[in-house]
């Protein structure tokens, strides 16, 4: 890098602004949407794993596994079968999300009391509506603490998908090794910053709306 | 499945052909030029969190900062770091130890933290009775009971190192994810691959260390189901 160059041009990034926003819209759905996958996946999989508990380790083993293999690598190893398109870095970043998901989901049932469960089922609860309307809700706060979790470190993961062409806002940052330009790659990373925050900080309000009941508890990630 | 079975055939090929075991390009290089990226940032990033985590799950001070800084650390692409980094200051290890570091730290500082919290204040309300010191108490009291957390977060932040070291390769830096860039750019599927393996067998080498670790060294008392964090 030239010594003169300053660490972020402010007119490139006016310059950009349009494309920066397109930029952010495609990161926030490659981020999230494999959040909202995961969680689809992980509810239905964390109530058999509550329930047998037998399923529980060899599940938790393979998502474990799953979390070891380099996002690089598994980005590769998909674009074999969806090619260079978005699912390539959807599909893996929804697996990483599971090893997050799962346990939280198994955690968050398992934090039911046993009275309450007891209460439900002598009012005369089946087994999947009490599961639906008494444990699903109790658990919600230790569901959310992984979904935070999940959600900052996919957002984060998205720029690695620019090696296979689709990262988002990693877009800047392979342009600016390319250019040797630090701005669009300083613009990028504090975009990514800003995208995960805010999700978070949303994720605790939502979390506040569905559990009302335990605004002045503290809950622990 | 065909396709899949003579994909796995080919990598094997890789993996157990001579060439790939010397060398400047070989795999005990590469490993090695892994390993020292790892190990020395999960080094760094122990130090830091270890201390920040004990210090304030001791006094129970500056625990809302804690959670930010971690929430903060987690949100920092890696990759995006290592890039800038490297940009800004050349390519060397440095660039990847930074990144990394940040990688390491949150697991670790917010593990440690949540494990000397959730010691049962009685526990540490009788250390204090028979007469020991804050620092016996932190050392011989706390921590004891906290090592299954710490341990975890520790865990955690070594896989995720061992996963991610792999980005280093990108600006033209070593270790293993060098067969996953250089795979990538001349299309050699096997070469991808073939590294991937190589980075998941060192996470589950890993895994296991820490799995034996804590049978070693977690109080008998202590050694309640994996993973509760109660």
């Amino acid at each position: 890098m030239n010594d003169d160059e300053p660490l972020i041009r402010w007119q490139w990034i006016a310059d950009h602004t349009a494309e920066l926003a397109d930029y952010t819209g495609i990161h926030l759905r490659l981020g999230l949407l494999p959040v909202l996958f995961g969680l689809i996946i992980s509810v239905p999989l964390g109530i058999l794993c509550h329930r047998w508990r037998w399923l529980y380790p060899p599940v938790l083993t393979v998502s474990n596994i799953m979390y070891s293999v380099p996002s690089l690598a598994l980005f590769m190893i998909f674009v074999r079968y969806t090619g260079l398109t978005e699912q390539t870095v959807m599909i893996p970043l929804t697996l990483y999300t599971l090893s997050v998901l799962v346990p939280n989901v198994v955690d968050g049932l398992a934090s039911v009391p046993e009275p309450v469960r007891l209460a439900a089922t002598a009012m005369g609860f089946g087994a999947v509506r009490r599961v639906i309307q008494v444990e699903l809700p109790i658990a919600v706060p230790v569901v959310i603490a992984g979904v935070r979790v999940a959600a900052v470190s996919s957002i984060s993961l998205v720029a690695v998908g620019q090696l296979i062409g689709q990262g988002g806002l990693g877009y800047y940052i392979t342009r600016g090794l390319q250019l040797d330009f630090p701005t669009p790659i300083l613009t990028a990373i504090v975009l990514i910053m800003l995208l995960a925050l805010a999700t978070d900080a949303l994720l605790v309000l939502a979390q506040r709306l569905l559990t009302p009941w335990s605004r002045n508890k503290v809950t622990s990630a | 499945m065909n396709d899949f079975l003579n994909q796995m055939e080919l990598v094997g090929d890789w993996l157990t052909s001579s060439a790939q075991w010397q060398g400047d390009e070989g795999i005990p290089q590469r490993l090695l030029e892994h390993l020292t990226y790892s190990g020395l940032s999960l080094l760094f990033a122990a130090v830091i969190g270890l201390a920040f985590g004990l210090l304030v799950g001791h006094t129970g001070r500056g625990a809302f900062a804690v959670a930010s800084v971690a929430n903060l650390a987690r949100a920092i692409p890696t990759f995006g770091l290592v890039v800038l980094v490297v940009t800004l200051a050349g390519l060397s290890t440095a660039p990847v130890l930074v990144a990394l570091v940040a990688l390491a730290v949150p697991p670790i500082l917010i593990n440690t933290f949540e494990g000397v919290r959730g010691v049962d204040p009685a526990a540490r309300d009788a250390a204090r009775g028979v007469g020991m010191t804050e620092w016996e108490i932190l050392t011989r009291v706390e921590v004891p009971m906290a090592l299954p957390l710490i341990l975890l977060g520790l865990r955690v932040a070594a896989i995720q190192v061992v996963a991610t070291a792999t980005v280093a390769a990108y600006p033209g830096l070593g270790g293993l994810g060098r067969y996953i860039v250089d795979g990538l750019s001349r299309n050699d599927y096997e070469l991808v691959i073939g590294g991937s393996a190589v980075v998941v067998a060192l996470a589950l080498i890993v895994q296991v260390l820490f799995t034996g670790l804590r049978r070693v060294v977690v109080s008998p008392g202590l050694r309640a189901p994996a993973s509760s964090k109660s």
